[in-house]
Parts: C-alpha cells; structure tokens; sequence
C-alpha cells in the first residue's frame, strides 16, 4: 500500500515533470495550480496527524509510517525506505508546501524565460525538501539531502543575477563538500555500532544505550567527538554558523528571489533541523560536553551575522546577512537542552521560513518594478507601494520580534529554555548577549526601512514604480497572516514540537509543565 | 519434465559467433555499405549474449544454489557469478556502443571491419571473465586489445587517430609482455598456469621472491588493462585519438574486462592469506596503487580543457575506486568487491553514455573543448539532459545509480577497515564534482557563440543515449538486484 508520505512525494515529483515538458507559456499557472495538491495534501497530514513524541526515539510513535527495504547488501547492511512524520517534521513539511507555492507565485513576475525548466526544477526542489524532513534512513536522507542541491545550483546558475556563475559555483561546492564530512562522520559512526542498517531510529537508540564500540583502534568516546565535529562541521555549513557562511550572500544576491525564499526559508533549516537530529538526538553527552563552545558560535553567529547586515546597503544583503544571525538563536535554543530550548528552536525554523521568505518575496516586488534593491537608490517606495511597504514594515517587526509575530514566540521559547539551561554553564551570560542581537536586528532594519520605503519619493534608476501585481500581493498577504497566527496561536505548532522535543531535554519532564499558550497569557 | 540445457558458456559463444557472422556478411559483397544491417547483427547479438547472461543469473547457472561454478576445458573455463555479471556488463556497453557508432562509422571507410573488430574484442573481454587459468586469461586479453588497437586507430586518415593507436599499440605490447614474463615467474614458481592449482602450491613455494616478482607483473600487465596507475598514460592519448564510441568501450568495457581478470586471478590464483603469509601483500600493492591512481587521474582531470580528454583521465579515477575492492579484500571482502563490481555495472552505462555525447558532439563537429559546448542545451536539450545524468551519476551525485555503487564502494572499505583509504576516495569524489560541473555548467549556463549548425539528430546515437541514461536513473531506484548479484557473486569468488 502506499502510504501518505509516498503520495505527497510521488504528486509532488510527478508534477515537476509535467511542469518541464509543458510549454513556457503555462508552466507558471500549471506550477502554481500542481503545488496546491501538496500544499492541501500537507495540510490534510497536519489534521490527522497522530504521532507522539520523538521519531528517534523508542517512546516516539511515527505518523504515515512505511519501513521497506529497499537494498540488502549481502546479510550485512540494507538501505531501508524508511519514512515518517513526527512533531519537528510535520511543521517542516507544512512550511516547506506553503513556502513553494508561495514562493512559485513569487515567479510569476521575475522569471521571463525558460520557464517550465524554472518551475519544473522548483517543484523538484520540493520534492526532495519534503524527502529530506521525512527521510528516517540515513542513506535515503542522504540521496534528499544531495539531490536538493541539484535544482537549487541549476536555478542559481541559469536565472541567477550577473555573477550567478561563481556564485552557484561556490555554493555547490561548499555545501557538498560539507556533505562530505558530514557522511563520513556519520558513516565512521555506523560502522561502529552493532547496527545493521541506517535505520536512524535504530542508530540513536543504539547509540544512546551507549553500544558504540572502537573503529580502526579509535575508542569509543574519542569516536563519538569525532563524529560529532564531523557532523557539526558539515551542518554548520548548511546553517550557516559564522565562520563558514561565506557562500550565504554571495548565493542570495545572485538568485532569483524565488529561490531565495526556498534558500532561506527551507534550505537553511536542512542544517539545524539535521542538528537537532543528528548531533543533539544522537550525542547528547558530547553536545552537553561542548555547550559552551557551541553557544560562542551561536552567539558570535547572532552578533556578528547582525553587524554585517548592519554594514550592507542592499536591502537583499541585508535580509541576507540577517538569516545568518537569526539561525544563531536556533542554535542556542538547542545547545540549551531545556524543553522550551529545543522547542522554541523548532519554532524560530518555522518562524523564520515564513519571516525570511516573506521578507525576500517584498525585496523581489520592489525589485521588480525599481529595478535597484539598494538603500541609497530608493526613497518613499511606500507612496508608490503602499500594500508591499505595509507587508514590509510588518514582515520586519516579526523579525525583531514584536509581540502578535512568530518571531515573538519563537525567540522568547529560546530565550526562556537557554536561560534555564543546565546544561550550558553561564547561560544567563549568553542568554543576554544573544538578546542583544534583537538590538542590532531592530536598528540596521528600521534605519533600512526609514531610507528606502519613507521618505519623499526619490529613485536613481528611472523607472515607473507601480503597485505591485495582485499575484504578487497575494502570497506576501498570505505568509503575513501565517506569521500572526503563529504569533497569536503557536500552540498550532508548538504543541506537536513540544510532544518531540519534550524527552530530548535534560530536565525535560518539570518544567514543560507550563503549557506554550499560557506562558504567552492566554495567546496574546 | 524435460528442459533445455543451455550450454554455460553461450553468452561467449554467441559474441563470437555475432562477429563471425559480420564478417561474412560483408565479405558476400564487399564492394557494398550496408551498415545498417551489420550495426544491427552486431547489437542483436549482443543484446542476445546479455540477455542469455541475465537469464543464467536469474536460473542460478554457477552459483552456490545450484552446485557452484561449472568447469568447462579441462578446468581452463569457469563460469559462476562474477562470470556471468560482468558478460552483461560487456553485452550491455557492446550494444550500446554498436548503436551509438551507426551514424559515426557510415562515414567513415570499412564498416564491416569496425563491426566485426567490436564484437571480436567483446568475444575476447567475455573471455577474460570465464578465464581460469593465466594462460588462458592471457590469450582471451590479447583477443580483446588485439582489435582494440586497430579500432582506436580507426580514422586512418585523422593524424590524431593513427598516432593514439600506434602509442596504444606500443604500451599494450611492452604490457602484454611484462604480464608474459610475469606468468612464466609464476609458472617457474609454482609449476601450474590454472588458478586453483597455483593457489595449492603456493603454500608450498620455496622461490618466495621469483613468485612476488611474478605476481607484481601480472599485476602491471592488468594495470594496463585497467588503465590504472603505472601504465595508464596510454589512456588519455588513446581515448582522445579514438572514434568516441570506441574511447566509451575501452574506458568502460575493456576497463571491466582487466578487473574481472584481476579480481579472479588474485582472489583465486593467490589467495590474500597465503600470500601475506609468503610475504607478497598484494593487497597492499593495491591500496597505493589505488591511491595513486584515483588521486592522479582526478587531478589529471581538473585541469583540461578538452571534455574528451577530461573524461579520460575521469576514467583512470576511476579505475582508483574500483582497484578499492582489492586493496581492502582482507578485512571483509564479500561486500567491498562486490560494490567494486557493482561500480563497473554502473560505470558502464554513466560513462558509455558520457562518452556517446562527446560522438554526437563531434558528429555535429562542434568542438572539442569546454567552451565549445557553451550553450549546446538550448539546441539540444535533451540530449543535454542525458549528459547532465551521467555527469553527475559519475561526480556520485544521486541523479543516478552511480551515487549508489560509490557510496556502497566506500562504506564497503570502510567496513572492512580501511577508512583512511575511503576518506581519500571521497575526497577524491568530491573533487572530481568540479570538473564534472565544468561542463554542465558549459551546457546549460552558458550562453551559445555562435549557430551551432545542428542539421541531422542522428537517431542511433540518441536512441543509444537515451537508453544509457534510463538505466543509470532505473538502476538508481531498482539497485537491490544488482547489489545482490554483486555480492553473491563477490562471495562466490571468495569462496
């Protein structure tokens, strides 16, 4: 039989290919009107989701789970098809559908040529996406994890801006090497467990009982630091933590805002979703081990990556460079081990695709028709587009975390779980440094907007600057409204995250008590 | 109830009896081109041998279920798993590259002789995967290299062409004798040329260093065969001189054919035990061998300006990966080797087809190098998308199965111990992404110089494209019969 995971992925990746051998004059509306069906498909997942707790662990009870084996290899390992949903994935693949179709609607207006290849290739995107948060066997995750590259470099190098080349280049060559590592971490990792196959439950739950045994006469616990920084290194990239994110804005400037959405929105949550999966489920010990360390990246990642925003004059730079730092407080929430840690860091992934795709698609609409995206050219945009400013300055608020916005809750959940920790020594000490990023993100982001959209009406460029398009007001309207009922509701997610995180955390059980809604006085 | 029995070495047979049969047919009216009919005797025979092969893996023919290997001549044939896997592989790249030189050979003179030469090394390739002894081993390779050379000097008015063949010639003679001298070490040693009698009287051996000698020149004959490191500087020459389609079945076929003969030698004649008892490590031969040859062949290729020539010295990488499979025999064995052949399966498709793009690329007389290809998606998309899969597929990217063969390659040394040997190939692999991508990026990025003046689309060639390409994604999804076959035939070769 096949399952609801299966048919997501099989309709998703069906389209992509009637999307390609459509004609260009279609393949938008044909897009459009194909990523509905996972969008609605998603949905109908989210309401009769019944999974409880973690995937990866024993206690955990998978949603839409089939486990096949897909390759035996001799009686020694086999490669399993191993699919399921738990509390983390499902909000994922709810944003990830929300997110292409969004983000699919966003094309209509930029992308002029090639279009069935440029909307076949995005669907494909989506389809491995939503392979890569529903993946429960290692191998079958990692063919997810690499085939998302494909399209993205492609759509990068063909519709990208002047310097798309190197930077599609830079960014598949970064991103894969961090693959790497990453593979051969885990790999050194299996190979000395008494497993016999990639099933990552098994893994976790092997490796947690603590049955790591020695590989080629490295111990146990010099192994599992190993593999740990294997990891960490790899995901790092794909984050991305300061020092490693070089490849982030050189990738977003040149895409095309579509595949920017798709990059910030779900690309960069690849990263810390496998952390949280990977280093934080798997090693716990030596995640608790380096907590410290970890939270100086993280922190550095939210102060540094907000200063660099802070020094750009291109408003996509500037949205750019703000991910960076915005990722930094995922990170911190999950070092911090607590509950509200690891469930507020969930949150700010989902928090911040909707924020981040919302924020590039209002850059794409006043790119669209100024045809600069560059502070010092545009002044009193908000006179000429009322609505896009309006999403804007709104989009922006959720980013610096105002209350009634998802960013609100998502950073007071990690806030709260990385100020309890006791895992992270002085964690008040980084709490508040982290806080101090709110700081900056409010400053570059009101100065930003002050200059570009307020003001006496003012461009370099002389182009007619009209109201945006009805299809490109739509999606900005529908992500705003995803972000207030996060803001306002986020027990719509924050329940099932909290269900799968909850037996993560160190001191899990005392201090969930409190339920997310109630924390929040009574949701507002 | 009755069945008929096939005779276990049918899939031989029939190549050999297909390339008979193009010769006569050109020879009843020599002065006339028919090439159509002798492309399609040549791929209806091979896909017959292949077929037969498939079907003699599926009945058991050979293998352990149905009581092992089967002796044919005395004990000088074998035919078991591995023998049958790799007849496929031949069957499959033959077929292949007969489709694929339909439109490239009809312009040239002697398609009779071009045909019967392909299928005539296939005969001999099919051979080396059926040899049990190193005599025989030795003859069956001097049938597949003997055609070769004259297939690689094919377009005897092309300077290029002659001079890849005369140099092809040159290093495979010097080769083929080092590998003579080397049998005869051994026969002086051990007193015996089939494999299991010399792995009996190994023990026993006094002249320990006469014998290591012997086995090191068998090895560098094999090397050739393999294009691997120390004799791999023929390939790039002669796969660059060479019609396209004869470059993709040497670097996939006749590469398959020099390991299937290794892996049989080695694992049958010198048994990896007794031998590192004597003090002759082969494996460890192997392992820097490897090495050396992956890190030479990537690095080779990282800096070429010519897609021909870039997926030559790919190809020597890959000979790196696949020597993996010996070199890391004696912690595990069963799974390593097999994924070393399930990577030639695979490789066999990826390259053959990456190969058949550059015959159609110079069939259109497009160009050679890197930036000659700019653009080439907007005239030919799919074909472009063809070479997009295999490019990646062999970069181990998952577009194709060759992500699969890697991955398990490397997991298998691993597995068996070897990880610093894996972390080199994976290093490797990634690197070689760069290259690979050069020329997507070429294709699809870039923007077109100039009109391509595209006329015909040659139907063979696409057809033979096409095929290659389904394959390489199909095995992608349906690898678990591959995977099985490898490495119960890899176990069968153990024992």
């Amino acid at each position: 039989m096949v399952g609801a995971v299966e048919a997501l992925l099989a309709v998703t990746a069906l389209s992509a290919v009637l999307v390609m051998l459509a004609p260009n004059r279609v393949a938008g509306k044909l897009a459009f009107g194909l990523s509905l069906l996972p969008l609605a498909g998603s949905l109908l997942m989210y309401e009769g989701f019944d999974g409880s707790g973690n995937a990866l662990l024993e206690s955990g009870t998978l949603a839409f789970e089939t486990n096949e084996t897909w390759i035996q290899l001799g009686d020694i390992y086999a490669l399993n098809w191993h699919v399921g949903l738990d509390g983390i994935s499902m909000p994922l693949v709810v944003l990830t559908t929300i997110l292409t179709s969004a983000a699919i609607l966003s094309a209509w207006t930029p992308i002029d040529e090639r279009q069935s290849q440029f909307y076949g290739l995005m669907l494909f995107m989506e389809a491995s996406l939503l392979g890569v948060f529903v993946a429960l066997d290692f191998f079958l995750w990692f063919v997810f994890w690499e085939f998302v590259l494909v399209p993205m470099y492609v759509i990068i190098g063909v519709w990208g801006g002047p310097r798309r080349r190197y930077a599609a280049i830079k960014f598949f060559v970064y991103t894969n090497i961090a693959s790497l590592v990453m593979f051969i971490g885990f790999a050194a990792l299996v190979f000395a467990l008494p497993v016999t196959s990639f099933d990552l439950p098994l893994i976790a739950q092997s490796l947690r009982a603590g049955e790591l045994g020695s590989l080629a006469g490295i111990g146990p616990e010099t192994l599992k630091g190993l593999a740990f920084l294997a990891l960490f290194a790899g995901f790092a990239v794909k984050v991305p933590l300061v020092p490693v994110h070089t490849w982030l804005p050189d990738a977003h400037v040149e895409a095309p805002t579509p595949a920017s959405v798709m990059l910030a929105g779900v690309m960069l949550k690849m990263g810390t979703y496998a952390l949280l999966r990977f280093n934080f489920t798997m090693l716990p010990d030596v995640a608790a081990e380096h907590a410290e360390l970890i939270a100086i990246f993280a922190v550095v990642s939210v102060i540094y990556g907000a200063m660099l925003a802070l020094a750009q004059s291109d408003l996509k730079r500037i949205v750019a460079y703000s991910s960076i730092s915005s990722m930094g407080y995922v990170i911190l929430g999950l070092v911090a081990y607590t509950t509200y840690g690891l469930g507020g860091a969930t949150f700010q992934m989902i928090s911040h695709g909707f924020i981040s795709g919302l924020m590039f698609m209002c850059v794409g609409v006043i790119y669209n028709t100024a045809h600069t995206r560059m502070v010092g050219d545009l002044s009193g945009v908000a006179d000429r587009m009322p609505v896009t400013a309006a999403v804007f300055v709104a989009a922006a608020f959720g980013y610096m975390g105002l209350p009634l916005m998802s960013g609100f809750a998502a950073e007071f959940f990690v806030f709260l779980g990385a100020f309890h920790s006791t895992v992270l020594g002085s964690a008040p000490l980084f709490t508040a440094a982290a806080m101090f990023g709110i700081v900056i993100v409010a400053g570059y982001l009101l100065y930003a907007m002050q200059r570009s959209l307020f003001g006496p009406f003012f461009t370099a460029e002389d182009y007619e600057i009209t109201p945006a398009a009805a299809h490109d007001v739509v999606p900005l309207v529908v992500l705003l409204l995803a972000v207030i009922a996060l803001g306002t509701a986020p027990e719509l997610f924050y329940d099932q995250i909290q269900g799968a995180v909850v037996n993560l955390a160190e001191n899990g059980g005392g201090e969930a008590a409190g339920h997310a809604a109630a924390l929040l006085g009574g949701g507002a | 109830m009755a069945t008929i029995q096939a005779h276990p070495l049918t899939p031989q047979i029939l190549l050999g009896l297909t390339a008979l049969l193009v010769l006569l047919f050109d020879s009843i009216r020599p002065n006339t081109r028919r090439d159509g009919v002798l492309a399609a005797i040549s791929a209806v025979g091979s896909i017959a041998a292949g077929g037969v092969a498939a079907w003699f893996i599926a009945e058991g023919t050979g293998q352990a279920e149905t009581g092992g290997a089967i002796s044919e001549f005395g004990g000088s044939l074998v035919v078991d798993g591995t023998s049958l896997f790799f007849s496929v592989i031949f069957a499959s790249v033959t077929a292949l590259v007969v489709l694929g030189s339909y439109d490239y050979v009809r312009e040239e003179d002697h398609g009779g002789a071009y045909y019967s030469l392909v299928m005539l090394a296939a005969t001999g390739m099919s051979l080396m995967a059926v040899a049990d002894s190193l005599a025989v081993g030795f003859v069956a390779l001097e049938l597949a290299s003997l055609p070769s050379y004259a297939l690689v000097a094919f377009l005897k008015k092309n300077r290029g062409s002659v001079e890849a063949g005369t140099k092809y010639f040159l290093v495979g003679a010097l080769s083929s004798a080092v590998m003579a001298y080397g049998i005869s070490l051994v026969y002086a040693a051990t007193g015996s040329l089939r494999f299991a009698a010399v792995a009996d009287a190994l023990a026993g051996v006094e002249s320990v260093g006469v014998l290591g000698l012997g086995v090191l020149m068998v090895a560098g004959g094999l090397a050739f065969k393999t294009a691997s490191v120390p004799f791999h500087f023929w390939a790039p020459e002669a796969y660059e001189g060479a019609p396209a389609p004869v470059s993709g079945f040497l670097s996939s076929a006749s590469k398959a054919a020099g390991f299937v003969l290794a892996f049989r030698a080695f694992t049958a004649a010198f048994p990896l035990e007794t031998a590192i008892d004597l003090g002759i490590n082969w494996a460890l031969l192997f392992a820097v061998l490897a090495v050396v040859t992956m890190t030479l062949g990537n690095f080779a290729a990282a800096t070429q300006e010519n897609v021909k020539r870039m997926l030559a010295y790919s190809s020597i990488g890959h000979a790196g990966y696949v020597l993996i499979g010996l070199a890391a025999l004696d912690g595990g064995g069963e799974l390593v080797l097999g994924a070393s052949m399930m990577h030639l399966l695979v490789y066999g498709f990826m390259n053959t087809g990456a190969f058949l793009f550059v015959a159609l690329v110079e069939y259109w007389d497009v160009g050679r190098t890197f930036e000659d290809y700019n653009g080439l998606a907007t005239e030919a998309p799919m074909a472009c998308v063809a070479m997009t899969i295999f490019l990646f597929s062999l970069a181990g990217l998952p577009v194709g199965a060759g992500f699969l063969s890697k991955y398990v390659l490397f997991m298998g040394a691993v597995g068996a111990g070897y990880s610093w040997l894996a972390l080199i190939a994976a290093v490797n692999s990634a690197l070689s992404l760069f290259y690979y991508s050069r020329v997507v990026k070429a294709m699809w990025f870039e923007d077109p110089s100039g009109d391509f003046g595209i006329e015909r689309r040659p139907v063979g060639i696409y057809a033979a494209l096409m095929v290659a390409a389904a394959v390489t994604v199909a095995l992608l999804v349906a690898f678990n019969p591959v995977a099985e076959t490898a490495i119960s035939a890899a176990g069968g070769l153990l024992g």
